[in-house]
């Protein structure tokens, strides 16, 4: 019987929304294009913090975690091993973490050299720039294997959301650089304050930032529904980042 | 893309959450609390310069089930017009199409905060009261509330109480898909929690919890009669219980009136104890004046 324990979040519902379809319902598509274009998603999603977490949590150099990471996400294509994920016992990060955490220790028993799978040709991850970020921020430890991450995935999340905005924006309107001044680099303290640098009255300012920060969130949302196989995943995971305290 | 630090990661996610209130006659003051279906805060109604209290969704693209949860609630307060229950002002979508809902601001304690200050049982149960008789005028107009807690009521600046969340209420007529269990597993009602059919009776026994709860103090126990009240709220068979909030009410206030309640019989040492208590003053009176009488008399044979 479902319980909702405390007045929780919904139950079951038939809709999903359908602006970006499910990446991981189509990796089990039988249309191979579709497959393959669903991986692409999925490995565009979860490659940066895959490679952080196997540098950091598995302690490896950075170019035996560029190796895994590519490995392991050929492999994940060409042994089917995401599409038997199952939503009804978990999410899909904690599923493909999993999975990934199986793949390193099964590379580390075996002890052999990495061999790329079946002539694929090396994924294009820029790995200078995830070891680039790395570098320029610091992993805070004592976070447990999940929070690391659910924390990494975030982080590229947003990263990605913010290019998208970047370039929806570009030419447009000056909301993405009041976003990223106000919001993530705090280099302007106030409304005031950005209305005199970017000489417009206070009212445009708001109404701009709050139209960037709307479209900000609908990207990230799209992107969170893009990589969950159900609505109720979906909603799980929105609500976890979007309607929860930041641990 | 450039990497992001912690801070700016928390910046954004709060940035990203926080409701677009462009456009509209509130603007946000701060976050009151959050729950299952969405975050309360404190606005100021620029129009009529008052503050309220705004609920808003979580998501703009929320399962229609919450959405209709919250749409009900909205229409659900706004016909219950009771000084015990909270109104509403206003209800619609906000710029990013996330639902909202209006509310007084109520300036005061929840309940279980109140019952952890040091107010008196005589006090706690008039409050206590006053919550029954809110109730029984919902299940008056066919609304059951399904969702009665302490956290869900709260204690205004005048001492008034006020019922908020209505979100699950309902009218008895409407039931869930069977098996489908909302509301809060303390203070739930067994048919409620086996997912049966409810009527008003499971509010009772979410007014039973809260008594039990608002009547215990640390390290005294509640008088008997209001134990027997609460028990009998709380019967695990509905038909043993209150027939109505209103009843329940009664029997409370006869308790704090030094009446026998319905709900606990008494032993003749009991009934005279509270026969003693309910007329202290005229006993006394009555005590003093045989003992003067008594004293002239052996004055005047001396």
């Amino acid at each position: 019987m479902p319980y909702e324990p405390d007045t929780a979040m919904g139950g079951p519902s038939g809709r999903f929304p359908s602006t970006r379809h499910s990446a991981i319902l189509s990796l089990k598509s039988a249309n191979s294009g579709e497959r393959e274009r669903a991986w692409a998603a999925v490995t565009e999603s979860y490659w940066k913090p895959a490679y952080k977490y196997i540098r950091i949590q598995w302690n490896k150099s950075n170019d035996e975690a560029k190796d895994l990471t590519q490995a392991f996400f050929t492999a994940a294509f060409e042994k089917d091993y995401l599409g038997r994920y199952d939503a009804a016992k978990g999410s899909f990060r904690t599923f493909l973490r999993k999975c990934l955490d199986g793949f390193v220790a099964n590379r580390n028993q075996a002890a052999s050299r990495l061999k790329r799978g079946g002539g694929t040709p090396a994924l294009p991850l820029d790995f200078e720039n995830a070891e680039g970020e790395l570098e320029s921020l610091p992993v805070k430890g004592g976070l447990d294997t999940e929070a690391f991450f659910y924390k990494e995935w975030v982080r590229h999340l947003f990263s990605s959301a913010l290019e998208e905005l970047r370039q929806e924006c570009a030419g447009k309107n000056a909301g993405y650089e009041m976003l990223e001044r106000y919001d993530v680099d705090q280099t302007a303290a106030s409304y005031e304050q950005l209305a005199r640098d970017m000489n417009l009255s206070v009212t445009a300012v708001t109404n701009q930032l709050a139209a960037a920060r709307r479209r900000f969130r609908r990207i990230v949302l799209e992107r969170i529904r893009q990589v969950s196989a159900t609505e109720e995943e979906f909603q799980r995971e929105a609500k976890q980042l979007l309607g929860s305290k930041w641990r | 893309m450039k990497p992001l630090p912690d801070e700016a990661l928390g910046r954004l996610r709060e940035a990203a959450a926080l409701p677009d209130l462009s456009g509209t006659r509130y603007t946000l003051v701060r976050e009151l609390g959050r729950g299952g279906m969405g975050v309360v805060y404190l606005a100021e109604d620029t129009e009529l310069e008052r503050r309220v209290a705004l609920k808003v969704l979580h998501l703009d693209d929320a399962s229609p089930e919450l959405s209709e949860r919250m749409r009900r609630e909205a229409r659900t307060l706004a016909r219950l017009e009771h000084p015990n229950i909270v109104p509403v002002y206003d209800f619609g979508d906000l710029p990013g199409g996330r639902l909202y809902c209006a509310m007084k601001y109520v300036e005061g304690p929840r309940l279980d905060e109140y019952a952890r200050q040091r107010h008196s049982l005589p006090e706690r149960l008039r409050l206590f009261a006053l919550l029954c008789e809110a109730v029984a005028y919902a299940h008056a107009r066919g609304v059951i509330h399904r969702d009665l807690k302490p956290e869900n009521i709260m204690v205004g600046a005048f001492g008034e109480v006020l019922i908020m969340d209505w979100g699950l209420a309902r009218p008895a007529s409407e039931s869930d898909a069977p098996g489908h269990v909302l509301g809060t597993a303390h203070y739930m009602a067994p048919e409620q929690a086996r997912g049966e059919a409810i009527d008003h009776r499971t509010d009772i026994f979410s007014l039973g919890r809260i008594l039990e709860e608002l009547a215990g103090e640390p390290g005294a126990r509640p008088p008997k009669p209001v134990t027997g009240i609460a028990a009998k709220a709380m019967a695990a068979d509905a038909s043993l219980r209150y027939a109505g909030a209103s009843e329940l009410a009664q029997d409370v206030l006869r308790f704090l009136d030094g009446l026998s309640v319905t709900a606990y019989r008494e032993s003749p040492w009991d009934s005279l104890l509270r026969f003693c208590r309910r007329n202290r003053n005229l006993l006394l009176l009555v005590a003093t004046y045989l003992a003067a009488r008594f004293l002239i008399f052996f004055w005047t044979r001396l």
